[in-house]
Protein backbone atom coordinates (compact mmCIF):
# COMPACT_ATOMS: atom_id res chain seq x y z
CA UNK A 1 0.00 0.00 0.00
CA UNK A 2 1.08 3.45 -0.72
CA UNK A 3 -0.41 6.86 -0.07
CA UNK A 4 -0.30 9.43 -2.77
CA UNK A 5 -0.25 13.27 -1.82
CA UNK A 6 -1.09 15.89 -4.29
CA UNK A 7 -0.09 19.06 -4.57
CA UNK A 8 -2.38 21.75 -4.85
CA UNK A 9 -1.96 23.14 -8.43
CA UNK A 10 -1.19 26.63 -9.04
CA UNK A 11 -4.04 28.50 -10.72
CA UNK A 12 -3.40 32.00 -12.93
CA UNK A 13 -5.89 33.86 -14.54
CA UNK A 14 -6.10 31.84 -17.56
CA UNK A 15 -6.93 28.97 -15.66
CA UNK A 16 -9.89 31.11 -13.61
CA UNK A 17 -10.66 31.84 -17.29
CA UNK A 18 -11.22 28.36 -18.25
CA UNK A 19 -12.41 26.74 -15.67
CA UNK A 20 -15.81 29.96 -15.70
CA UNK A 21 -15.86 29.03 -19.53
CA UNK A 22 -16.08 25.06 -18.69
CA UNK A 23 -18.91 26.01 -15.91
CA UNK A 24 -21.17 27.69 -18.21
CA UNK A 25 -20.87 25.95 -21.27
CA UNK A 26 -21.53 22.90 -18.79
CA UNK A 27 -24.27 24.75 -17.20
CA UNK A 28 -26.28 26.10 -20.62
CA UNK A 29 -25.72 22.02 -21.63
CA UNK A 30 -27.34 20.72 -18.50
CA UNK A 31 -30.31 23.02 -18.88
CA UNK A 32 -31.08 22.32 -22.37
CA UNK A 33 -30.85 18.60 -21.40
CA UNK A 34 -33.03 19.04 -18.49
CA UNK A 35 -35.17 20.47 -21.24
CA UNK A 36 -35.21 17.51 -23.62
CA UNK A 37 -35.83 15.30 -20.84
CA UNK A 38 -38.53 17.03 -19.73
CA UNK A 39 -40.21 17.01 -23.88
CA UNK A 40 -41.07 13.23 -23.51
CA UNK A 41 -42.72 13.01 -20.04
CA UNK A 42 -44.77 16.67 -20.70
CA UNK A 43 -46.92 14.23 -23.27
CA UNK A 44 -48.72 12.61 -20.67
CA UNK A 45 -50.59 14.97 -17.99
CA UNK A 46 -49.47 13.79 -14.63
CA UNK A 47 -52.29 12.28 -12.11
CA UNK A 48 -54.76 14.31 -10.17
CA UNK A 49 -53.39 13.41 -6.80
CA UNK A 50 -49.82 14.28 -7.93
CA UNK A 51 -51.09 17.55 -9.53
CA UNK A 52 -53.80 19.83 -7.58
CA UNK A 53 -51.51 19.74 -4.63
CA UNK A 54 -48.67 21.55 -6.63
CA UNK A 55 -51.40 23.63 -8.54
CA UNK A 56 -53.10 24.76 -4.98
CA UNK A 57 -49.31 25.37 -3.77
CA UNK A 58 -48.85 27.67 -7.20
CA UNK A 59 -51.82 29.14 -7.13
CA UNK A 60 -54.38 29.50 -4.22
CA UNK A 61 -50.97 30.24 -2.14
CA UNK A 62 -49.91 32.80 -4.51
CA UNK A 63 -52.87 34.68 -3.87
CA UNK A 64 -52.53 37.11 -0.98
CA UNK A 65 -48.64 37.87 -2.32
CA UNK A 66 -49.85 38.58 -6.18
CA UNK A 67 -53.02 40.21 -4.96
CA UNK A 68 -50.67 42.62 -2.96
CA UNK A 69 -47.58 43.07 -5.38
CA UNK A 70 -50.64 44.03 -8.17
CA UNK A 71 -52.25 46.76 -5.95
CA UNK A 72 -49.08 48.65 -5.45
CA UNK A 73 -47.81 48.69 -8.35
CA UNK A 74 -51.43 49.91 -9.67
CA UNK A 75 -51.23 53.08 -6.54
CA UNK A 76 -47.51 53.38 -7.18
CA UNK A 77 -48.04 54.10 -10.56
CA UNK A 78 -50.79 56.59 -10.26
CA UNK A 79 -48.49 58.78 -7.64
CA UNK A 80 -45.86 58.71 -9.94
CA UNK A 81 -47.18 59.38 -12.97
CA UNK A 82 -49.52 61.98 -11.39
CA UNK A 83 -47.40 64.99 -11.43
CA UNK A 84 -45.62 64.77 -14.71
CA UNK A 85 -49.21 64.42 -16.41
CA UNK A 86 -50.75 67.70 -14.42
CA UNK A 87 -48.07 69.75 -16.01
CA UNK A 88 -48.84 68.62 -19.42
CA UNK A 89 -52.47 68.99 -18.47
CA UNK A 90 -53.27 65.49 -19.38
CA UNK A 91 -53.61 64.02 -15.60
CA UNK A 92 -57.45 62.80 -17.23
CA UNK A 93 -55.19 60.32 -19.16
CA UNK A 94 -53.35 58.87 -16.38
CA UNK A 95 -55.71 55.47 -16.70
CA UNK A 96 -54.11 55.08 -19.92
CA UNK A 97 -50.35 54.95 -18.47
CA UNK A 98 -50.90 53.06 -15.84
CA UNK A 99 -53.02 50.56 -17.71
CA UNK A 100 -50.44 50.08 -20.81
CA UNK A 101 -47.72 49.88 -18.02
CA UNK A 102 -49.53 47.41 -16.31
CA UNK A 103 -50.54 45.36 -18.73
CA UNK A 104 -47.57 44.77 -20.73
CA UNK A 105 -44.74 45.32 -18.31
CA UNK A 106 -44.67 45.87 -15.02
CA UNK A 107 -47.42 43.37 -14.26
CA UNK A 108 -46.08 40.37 -15.65
CA UNK A 109 -42.62 41.34 -14.83
CA UNK A 110 -43.38 42.11 -11.11
CA UNK A 111 -45.78 39.14 -10.81
CA UNK A 112 -43.35 36.87 -12.41
CA UNK A 113 -40.41 38.32 -10.05
CA UNK A 114 -42.65 37.94 -6.91
CA UNK A 115 -43.38 34.51 -8.01
CA UNK A 116 -40.11 33.31 -8.82
CA UNK A 117 -39.51 34.36 -5.09
CA UNK A 118 -42.16 32.41 -3.47
CA UNK A 119 -42.76 29.42 -6.06
CA UNK A 120 -39.14 29.03 -8.03
CA UNK A 121 -37.25 29.19 -4.32
CA UNK A 122 -39.54 26.70 -2.78
CA UNK A 123 -39.81 24.28 -5.76
CA UNK A 124 -35.63 24.48 -5.76
CA UNK A 125 -35.49 24.21 -2.01
CA UNK A 126 -38.15 21.05 -1.88
CA UNK A 127 -36.47 19.00 -4.83
CA UNK A 128 -32.94 20.24 -3.70
CA UNK A 129 -34.11 18.32 -0.64
CA UNK A 130 -35.19 15.20 -2.34
CA UNK A 131 -31.70 14.85 -4.11
CA UNK A 132 -29.77 15.32 -0.54
CA UNK A 133 -32.18 12.82 1.28
CA UNK A 134 -31.88 10.42 -1.39
CA UNK A 135 -35.92 10.56 -2.13
CA UNK A 136 -35.15 11.31 -5.80
CA UNK A 137 -33.11 8.19 -5.97
CA UNK A 138 -35.67 6.65 -4.27
CA UNK A 139 -38.47 7.33 -7.01
CA UNK A 140 -35.79 5.95 -9.65
CA UNK A 141 -35.63 2.66 -7.35
CA UNK A 142 -39.22 2.44 -7.41
CA UNK A 143 -40.05 3.00 -11.06
CA UNK A 144 -41.61 6.29 -11.09
CA UNK A 145 -39.89 8.77 -13.33
CA UNK A 146 -38.62 11.76 -11.23
CA UNK A 147 -38.69 13.77 -14.23
CA UNK A 148 -42.43 12.65 -14.89
CA UNK A 149 -43.04 13.08 -11.32
CA UNK A 150 -41.40 15.86 -9.60
CA UNK A 151 -40.75 18.40 -12.89
CA UNK A 152 -43.87 17.96 -14.90
CA UNK A 153 -46.79 18.85 -12.58
CA UNK A 154 -44.59 21.96 -11.09
CA UNK A 155 -44.22 22.68 -15.14
CA UNK A 156 -47.77 22.59 -16.04
CA UNK A 157 -48.40 24.46 -12.62
CA UNK A 158 -46.28 27.39 -13.54
CA UNK A 159 -46.84 27.31 -16.69
CA UNK A 160 -50.92 27.52 -16.49
CA UNK A 161 -51.35 29.03 -13.15
CA UNK A 162 -48.11 32.24 -13.37
CA UNK A 163 -50.37 33.52 -16.36
CA UNK A 164 -53.45 33.61 -14.39
CA UNK A 165 -52.02 35.45 -11.42
CA UNK A 166 -50.69 38.16 -13.59
CA UNK A 167 -54.16 38.56 -15.24
CA UNK A 168 -54.96 38.66 -11.30
CA UNK A 169 -52.53 41.44 -10.64
CA UNK A 170 -53.46 43.33 -13.22
CA UNK A 171 -56.80 43.57 -12.53
CA UNK A 172 -56.05 44.91 -8.87
CA UNK A 173 -53.49 46.91 -10.42
CA UNK A 174 -56.00 48.56 -12.36
CA UNK A 175 -58.68 49.11 -9.25
CA UNK A 176 -55.37 50.24 -7.33
CA UNK A 177 -54.79 53.18 -9.60
CA UNK A 178 -58.10 53.82 -10.61
CA UNK A 179 -58.66 54.70 -6.63
CA UNK A 180 -56.12 56.67 -6.37
CA UNK A 181 -56.45 58.13 -9.57
CA UNK A 182 -60.18 59.35 -8.52
CA UNK A 183 -60.73 59.03 -4.94
CA UNK A 184 -56.97 60.79 -3.99
CA UNK A 185 -55.93 62.84 -6.97
CA UNK A 186 -59.17 64.23 -8.26
CA UNK A 187 -59.06 62.23 -11.85
CA UNK A 188 -62.65 61.70 -13.29
CA UNK A 189 -63.40 58.23 -13.21
CA UNK A 190 -65.37 58.31 -16.60
CA UNK A 191 -61.92 59.92 -18.42
CA UNK A 192 -59.63 57.48 -16.52
CA UNK A 193 -61.37 54.60 -18.09
CA UNK A 194 -62.27 56.27 -21.26
CA UNK A 195 -58.73 56.94 -21.99
CA UNK A 196 -58.05 53.11 -20.78
CA UNK A 197 -60.05 51.68 -23.14
CA UNK A 198 -58.72 53.77 -26.06
CA UNK A 199 -55.34 52.79 -25.21
CA UNK A 200 -55.13 49.57 -23.85
CA UNK A 201 -55.52 46.92 -27.01
CA UNK A 202 -56.19 43.39 -26.93
CA UNK A 203 -52.92 43.11 -28.37
CA UNK A 204 -51.62 44.29 -25.30
CA UNK A 205 -53.39 42.23 -23.03
CA UNK A 206 -52.20 38.91 -24.97
CA UNK A 207 -48.61 40.29 -24.98
CA UNK A 208 -48.76 40.39 -21.25
CA UNK A 209 -50.05 37.02 -20.94
CA UNK A 210 -47.80 35.71 -23.90
CA UNK A 211 -44.91 36.70 -21.67
CA UNK A 212 -45.76 35.66 -18.63
CA UNK A 213 -46.48 32.05 -20.73
CA UNK A 214 -42.41 32.02 -20.95
CA UNK A 215 -41.73 34.00 -17.43
CA UNK A 216 -44.17 30.81 -16.09
CA UNK A 217 -41.75 28.14 -18.23
CA UNK A 218 -38.75 29.76 -17.63
CA UNK A 219 -39.34 30.08 -13.53
CA UNK A 220 -40.53 26.43 -13.35
CA UNK A 221 -37.35 24.93 -15.91
CA UNK A 222 -34.70 26.70 -13.67
CA UNK A 223 -36.05 25.86 -10.27
CA UNK A 224 -36.55 22.14 -10.72
CA UNK A 225 -33.27 21.84 -12.79
CA UNK A 226 -31.63 23.63 -9.82
CA UNK A 227 -33.25 21.35 -7.36
CA UNK A 228 -32.11 18.48 -9.31
CA UNK A 229 -28.28 19.75 -9.42
CA UNK A 230 -28.08 20.57 -5.85
CA UNK A 231 -25.30 20.55 -3.96
CA UNK A 232 -24.30 18.55 -0.96
CA UNK A 233 -26.35 19.51 2.64
CA UNK A 234 -28.05 22.10 3.94
CA UNK A 235 -25.63 24.66 2.26
CA UNK A 236 -26.41 23.29 -1.30
CA UNK A 237 -29.76 23.33 -0.37
CA UNK A 238 -29.81 26.72 0.35
CA UNK A 239 -27.74 27.62 -2.58
CA UNK A 240 -30.03 25.82 -5.21
CA UNK A 241 -33.26 28.12 -3.42
CA UNK A 242 -31.10 31.09 -3.80
CA UNK A 243 -29.41 30.22 -7.63
CA UNK A 244 -33.19 29.37 -8.35
CA UNK A 245 -34.33 32.92 -7.96
CA UNK A 246 -31.42 34.99 -8.62
CA UNK A 247 -31.20 32.97 -12.57
CA UNK A 248 -35.59 33.03 -12.82
CA UNK A 249 -35.60 37.12 -12.12
CA UNK A 250 -32.41 37.40 -14.86
CA UNK A 251 -34.45 34.94 -17.31
CA UNK A 252 -37.17 37.30 -16.82
CA UNK A 253 -35.86 40.52 -17.78
CA UNK A 254 -33.57 38.46 -20.68
CA UNK A 255 -37.15 37.03 -21.97
CA UNK A 256 -38.53 40.66 -21.49
CA UNK A 257 -36.30 42.22 -23.44
CA UNK A 258 -36.62 39.37 -26.05
CA UNK A 259 -40.42 39.52 -26.37
CA UNK A 260 -41.20 43.05 -26.03
CA UNK A 261 -39.04 43.28 -29.42
CA UNK A 262 -40.66 40.01 -30.91
CA UNK A 263 -44.39 41.55 -29.45
CA UNK A 264 -43.71 45.15 -31.44
CA UNK A 265 -42.44 43.82 -34.63
CA UNK A 266 -45.58 41.30 -34.57
CA UNK A 267 -47.70 43.88 -33.82
CA UNK A 268 -45.80 46.35 -36.90
CA UNK A 269 -46.68 43.57 -38.77
CA UNK A 270 -49.95 42.57 -37.91
CA UNK A 271 -51.50 46.25 -37.60
CA UNK A 272 -48.93 48.61 -39.56
CA UNK A 273 -46.64 51.45 -38.29
CA UNK A 274 -43.63 53.33 -39.25
CA UNK A 275 -41.05 51.79 -37.06
CA UNK A 276 -39.63 48.47 -36.99
CA UNK A 277 -37.11 47.42 -33.87
CA UNK A 278 -34.05 45.07 -35.16
CA UNK B 1 -20.56 -18.41 0.50
CA UNK B 2 -23.12 -18.40 -2.18
CA UNK B 3 -26.16 -20.28 -2.40
CA UNK B 4 -26.65 -22.46 -5.11
CA UNK B 5 -28.90 -22.35 -7.94
CA UNK B 6 -31.15 -19.67 -8.99
CA UNK B 7 -34.25 -17.41 -8.35
CA UNK B 8 -36.59 -16.56 -11.04
CA UNK B 9 -34.62 -15.54 -14.08
CA UNK B 10 -34.46 -12.00 -14.28
CA UNK B 11 -34.77 -12.52 -18.28
CA UNK B 12 -35.26 -15.39 -20.15
CA UNK B 13 -32.67 -15.39 -22.60
CA UNK B 14 -29.64 -15.49 -20.29
CA UNK B 15 -27.09 -18.05 -19.57
CA UNK B 16 -25.04 -16.11 -17.23
CA UNK B 17 -24.92 -17.81 -13.40
CA UNK B 18 -24.45 -14.27 -11.81
CA UNK B 19 -27.66 -12.09 -11.02
CA UNK B 20 -25.74 -9.15 -11.00
CA UNK B 21 -21.76 -8.09 -12.31
CA UNK B 22 -19.46 -5.47 -12.64
CA UNK B 23 -16.68 -5.21 -15.20
CA UNK B 24 -13.74 -3.28 -15.33
CA UNK B 25 -16.42 -0.43 -13.71
CA UNK B 26 -14.85 3.07 -12.88
CA UNK B 27 -16.92 5.89 -11.37
CA UNK B 28 -15.95 9.61 -10.71
CA UNK B 29 -17.50 12.70 -9.66
CA UNK B 30 -16.38 15.70 -11.09
CA UNK B 31 -12.46 15.53 -10.84
CA UNK B 32 -12.85 13.15 -8.05
CA UNK B 33 -12.75 9.46 -9.40
CA UNK B 34 -14.37 6.92 -6.75
CA UNK B 35 -14.21 3.71 -8.58
CA UNK B 36 -11.90 2.28 -10.37
CA UNK B 37 -11.54 -0.70 -12.19
CA UNK B 38 -13.87 -2.91 -9.99
CA UNK B 39 -15.33 -6.24 -11.03
CA UNK B 40 -16.83 -8.98 -9.50
CA UNK B 41 -20.29 -11.12 -9.59
CA UNK B 42 -23.14 -12.00 -7.56
CA UNK B 43 -24.75 -15.43 -7.63
CA UNK B 44 -28.49 -15.73 -7.30
CA UNK B 45 -29.34 -16.08 -3.35
CA UNK B 46 -25.99 -14.89 -2.43
CA UNK B 47 -25.59 -12.38 0.68
CA UNK B 48 -23.16 -10.43 -0.38
CA UNK B 49 -21.56 -7.50 2.51
CA UNK B 50 -19.68 -4.54 1.06
CA UNK B 51 -16.95 -3.07 3.85
CA UNK B 52 -14.60 -0.31 3.85
CA UNK B 53 -13.76 3.27 5.14
CA UNK B 54 -16.23 6.18 4.61
CA UNK B 55 -15.55 7.48 0.83
CA UNK B 56 -14.48 4.20 -0.25
CA UNK B 57 -17.04 4.43 -2.80
CA UNK B 58 -19.81 1.14 -1.02
CA UNK B 59 -22.88 3.27 -2.06
CA UNK B 60 -21.97 4.37 -5.34
CA UNK B 61 -20.93 0.24 -6.38
CA UNK B 62 -24.47 -0.23 -4.93
CA UNK B 63 -25.96 2.29 -7.31
CA UNK B 64 -24.44 1.18 -10.07
CA UNK B 65 -25.15 -2.02 -9.70
CA UNK B 66 -28.83 -1.02 -8.90
CA UNK B 67 -28.49 1.05 -12.16
CA UNK B 68 -29.48 4.64 -10.13
CA UNK B 69 -25.74 5.56 -11.79
CA UNK B 70 -23.78 4.73 -14.89
CA UNK B 71 -20.55 3.79 -15.29
CA UNK B 72 -17.69 5.93 -17.07
CA UNK B 73 -16.23 3.05 -17.93
CA UNK B 74 -16.59 -0.80 -17.85
CA UNK B 75 -20.35 -2.37 -17.17
CA UNK B 76 -22.91 -3.45 -15.53
CA UNK B 77 -24.96 -6.61 -16.33
CA UNK B 78 -27.85 -7.76 -15.15
CA UNK B 79 -28.07 -11.72 -15.51
CA UNK B 80 -25.52 -11.93 -17.76
CA UNK B 81 -27.10 -9.12 -20.17
CA UNK B 82 -25.34 -5.29 -20.56
CA UNK B 83 -27.51 -2.83 -19.15
CA UNK B 84 -26.73 -0.17 -21.57
CA UNK B 85 -27.63 -2.68 -23.95
CA UNK B 86 -31.59 -2.60 -22.44
CA UNK B 87 -34.17 -0.95 -24.25
CA UNK B 88 -35.56 1.80 -21.59
CA UNK B 89 -39.24 -0.95 -21.25
CA UNK B 90 -36.33 -3.83 -20.70
CA UNK B 91 -34.60 -1.28 -18.09
CA UNK B 92 -37.72 -0.34 -16.05
CA UNK B 93 -39.20 -4.21 -16.30
CA UNK B 94 -36.00 -5.16 -14.87
CA UNK B 95 -35.06 -3.00 -11.79
CA UNK B 96 -38.52 -3.56 -10.46
CA UNK B 97 -37.20 -6.81 -9.27
CA UNK B 98 -34.51 -4.63 -7.47
CA UNK B 99 -35.57 -3.56 -3.75
CA UNK B 100 -33.75 -0.71 -2.35
CA UNK B 101 -33.26 0.23 1.52
CA UNK B 102 -31.60 3.68 1.18
CA UNK B 103 -29.22 5.16 3.77
CA UNK B 104 -31.69 7.64 5.36
CA UNK B 105 -34.47 5.26 4.31
CA UNK B 106 -35.39 8.38 1.91
CA UNK B 107 -39.44 8.14 3.19
CA UNK B 108 -41.07 11.12 0.48
CA UNK B 109 -41.85 13.66 2.99
CA UNK B 110 -44.78 14.80 1.21
CA UNK B 111 -46.86 10.98 1.67
CA UNK B 112 -47.68 9.08 4.87
CA UNK B 113 -46.49 5.90 6.13
CA UNK B 114 -49.21 4.09 3.61
CA UNK B 115 -48.37 6.11 0.85
CA UNK B 116 -44.97 5.21 0.99
CA UNK B 117 -45.06 1.56 1.15
CA UNK B 118 -47.95 2.08 -1.65
CA UNK B 119 -46.07 3.98 -3.80
CA UNK B 120 -44.52 1.05 -5.85
CA UNK B 121 -47.61 -0.62 -6.19
CA UNK B 122 -49.56 2.43 -6.81
CA UNK B 123 -47.39 3.46 -9.73
CA UNK B 124 -46.41 0.28 -11.14
CA UNK B 125 -48.82 -2.57 -10.74
CA UNK B 126 -52.80 -2.21 -12.07
CA UNK B 127 -53.84 -3.67 -8.50
CA UNK B 128 -57.40 -2.69 -6.71
CA UNK B 129 -57.17 -0.52 -3.84
CA UNK B 130 -58.14 -3.50 -1.19
CA UNK B 131 -55.18 -5.20 -2.87
CA UNK B 132 -52.79 -2.89 -2.22
CA UNK B 133 -53.73 -2.27 1.15
CA UNK B 134 -53.56 -6.13 1.62
CA UNK B 135 -50.28 -5.83 0.36
CA UNK B 136 -48.81 -2.09 2.12
CA UNK B 137 -50.59 -3.77 5.98
CA UNK B 138 -48.49 -7.50 5.30
CA UNK B 139 -45.12 -6.04 4.50
CA UNK B 140 -45.76 -3.50 7.35
CA UNK B 141 -46.68 -6.38 9.58
CA UNK B 142 -43.39 -8.12 8.65
CA UNK B 143 -41.15 -5.35 9.55
CA UNK B 144 -42.82 -5.66 13.16
CA UNK B 145 -45.09 -2.41 12.04
CA UNK B 146 -48.74 -1.97 13.17
CA UNK B 147 -51.46 -0.64 11.08
CA UNK B 148 -51.10 1.99 14.04
CA UNK B 149 -48.17 4.17 11.99
CA UNK B 150 -50.41 4.40 8.64
CA UNK B 151 -51.29 7.85 8.85
CA UNK B 152 -48.25 9.37 10.38
CA UNK B 153 -45.97 11.45 8.24
CA UNK B 154 -41.86 10.02 7.89
CA UNK B 155 -41.26 13.12 10.30
CA UNK B 156 -43.18 11.76 12.93
CA UNK B 157 -41.05 8.39 13.06
CA UNK B 158 -38.08 7.58 15.12
CA UNK B 159 -34.97 6.28 12.71
CA UNK B 160 -35.46 2.89 13.62
CA UNK B 161 -39.08 3.14 12.12
CA UNK B 162 -37.76 4.97 9.08
CA UNK B 163 -35.59 2.01 8.27
CA UNK B 164 -38.29 -0.48 8.73
CA UNK B 165 -41.18 1.65 6.42
CA UNK B 166 -38.31 2.13 4.14
CA UNK B 167 -37.44 -2.13 4.44
CA UNK B 168 -41.48 -2.76 4.12
CA UNK B 169 -41.57 0.04 0.87
CA UNK B 170 -39.01 -1.92 -0.71
CA UNK B 171 -40.60 -5.22 0.13
CA UNK B 172 -43.94 -4.38 -1.57
CA UNK B 173 -42.77 -5.07 -4.88
CA UNK B 174 -41.54 -8.44 -4.18
CA UNK B 175 -38.03 -8.14 -5.20
CA UNK B 176 -35.63 -10.56 -6.54
CA UNK B 177 -32.51 -8.46 -5.48
CA UNK B 178 -32.43 -6.04 -2.05
CA UNK B 179 -30.29 -3.42 -1.87
CA UNK B 180 -29.10 -2.39 1.98
CA UNK B 181 -27.25 0.72 2.36
CA UNK B 182 -26.08 1.05 5.76
CA UNK B 183 -29.23 -0.38 7.29
CA UNK B 184 -27.92 -0.01 11.06
CA UNK B 185 -26.20 2.66 11.26
CA UNK B 186 -27.21 5.71 13.51
CA UNK B 187 -29.39 3.05 15.10
CA UNK B 188 -29.26 1.72 18.63
CA UNK B 189 -27.36 -1.52 19.32
CA UNK B 190 -31.25 -3.59 19.74
CA UNK B 191 -32.44 -1.64 17.21
CA UNK B 192 -29.62 -2.77 14.45
CA UNK B 193 -30.43 -6.19 15.39
CA UNK B 194 -34.01 -5.72 14.77
CA UNK B 195 -32.94 -4.42 10.94
CA UNK B 196 -30.10 -7.71 10.75
CA UNK B 197 -32.59 -10.20 11.89
CA UNK B 198 -35.31 -8.79 9.08
CA UNK B 199 -32.61 -9.07 6.22
CA UNK B 200 -32.23 -12.60 7.43
CA UNK B 201 -35.73 -13.24 7.67
CA UNK B 202 -36.58 -11.16 4.18
CA UNK B 203 -33.50 -13.76 2.63
CA UNK B 204 -35.05 -16.94 3.99
CA UNK B 205 -38.84 -15.86 3.16
CA UNK B 206 -38.73 -14.62 -0.06
CA UNK B 207 -34.98 -15.98 -0.91
CA UNK B 208 -33.71 -12.60 -1.99
CA UNK B 209 -30.34 -11.85 -3.20
CA UNK B 210 -28.79 -9.43 -1.00
CA UNK B 211 -26.50 -6.65 -1.19
CA UNK B 212 -25.63 -4.93 2.25
CA UNK B 213 -23.28 -1.80 2.41
CA UNK B 214 -22.64 -1.74 6.24
CA UNK B 215 -19.51 -0.34 8.58
CA UNK B 216 -20.80 -2.44 11.20
CA UNK B 217 -18.83 -5.55 11.54
CA UNK B 218 -21.50 -7.36 13.81
CA UNK B 219 -24.02 -6.84 10.89
CA UNK B 220 -21.41 -8.74 8.70
CA UNK B 221 -20.81 -11.44 10.88
CA UNK B 222 -24.36 -11.86 10.95
CA UNK B 223 -25.70 -11.63 7.30
CA UNK B 224 -23.18 -12.53 5.01
CA UNK B 225 -22.54 -15.23 2.87
CA UNK B 226 -19.51 -13.28 1.00
CA UNK B 227 -18.04 -10.20 2.34
CA UNK B 228 -16.08 -7.44 -0.24
CA UNK B 229 -13.86 -4.96 1.27
CA UNK B 230 -13.30 -1.66 -0.96
CA UNK B 231 -10.48 0.91 0.00
CA UNK B 232 -10.60 4.54 -0.79
CA UNK B 233 -8.82 5.21 -4.66
CA UNK B 234 -7.41 8.42 -2.94
CA UNK B 235 -5.43 6.40 -0.31
CA UNK B 236 -3.97 3.88 -3.45
CA UNK B 237 -1.50 4.49 -6.29
CA UNK B 238 -2.02 4.18 -9.85
CA UNK B 239 -1.69 -0.09 -9.77
CA UNK B 240 -2.94 -1.18 -7.15
CA UNK B 241 -6.74 -2.69 -6.95
CA UNK B 242 -9.45 -1.41 -5.07
CA UNK B 243 -11.09 -4.50 -3.81
CA UNK B 244 -8.68 -5.49 -1.16
CA UNK B 245 -10.44 -8.63 0.96
CA UNK B 246 -13.15 -11.13 -1.63
CA UNK B 247 -14.47 -13.89 0.88
CA UNK B 248 -16.00 -15.12 3.03
CA UNK B 249 -16.50 -13.63 6.88
CA UNK B 250 -14.85 -16.59 8.52
CA UNK B 251 -11.90 -15.57 6.55
CA UNK B 252 -11.63 -11.79 7.53
CA UNK B 253 -9.52 -12.79 10.79
CA UNK B 254 -7.01 -14.62 9.17
CA UNK B 255 -6.38 -11.47 6.91
CA UNK B 256 -2.95 -10.66 6.56
CA UNK B 257 -3.77 -7.59 4.50
CA UNK B 258 -2.88 -4.74 7.49
CA UNK B 259 -5.71 -2.19 6.01
CA UNK B 260 -8.67 -5.36 6.35
CA UNK B 261 -7.42 -6.13 9.86
CA UNK B 262 -7.08 -2.46 11.40
CA UNK B 263 -10.72 -2.12 9.07
CA UNK B 264 -11.96 -5.58 11.31
CA UNK B 265 -10.59 -4.52 14.52
CA UNK B 266 -11.03 -0.83 14.60
CA UNK B 267 -7.47 -0.08 15.13
CA UNK B 268 -6.51 3.65 13.80
CA UNK B 269 -2.62 3.39 15.15
CA UNK B 270 -1.50 3.74 11.49
CA UNK B 271 -3.86 6.31 10.06
CA UNK B 272 -3.16 8.36 13.69
CA UNK B 273 0.71 8.37 12.96
CA UNK B 274 -0.24 9.47 9.16
CA UNK B 275 -1.95 12.00 11.03
CA UNK B 276 0.41 13.24 13.21
CA UNK B 277 3.22 13.11 10.48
Amino acid sequence: MSTTVSHPPSTTIVHEIGRLTIDVVSSWGSLALFCLRLLRPLLRLPRGRVLWPIMHDVGVQSLPVILITGLFIGMVLAVQSYDTLRVMHFETRIGSVINVTLVKELGPVLAATMLAGRIGSAIAAEIGTMRVTEQIDALDALGADPIAYLVVPRFLACFWLIPALTVLADGIGMFGGWFISTQMLGVSSHFYWLYSDSFVTGFDVVSGIVKSLFFGAAIAVIACHRGFHCGAGAEGVGRSATEAFVYSFIAILALDFVLGIGLLNLYRVLFGGAVSLF
Amino acid sequence: MAIPGSLLPMTSSTTSPYVLELRRVSRGFGAQSVLRDISFAIEPGETLVLIGESGCGKSVTTKLLAGLLTPDSGAVYWNGQPVRDLSRQEFREQRLKFGYLFQGAALFDSLDVFENVAFGLRENRRLPESKVQEIVHERLRQVGLTSAVCKKRPSELSGGMKKRVGLARALAMSPEVMFYDEPTTGLDPVMSDVINELILRTRARQLVTSIVVTHDMHTVRRVADRVIMLYPLSRLSPGETQIVFDGPPEALPDATDPRVTEFVHGDAGRRLQEIAA
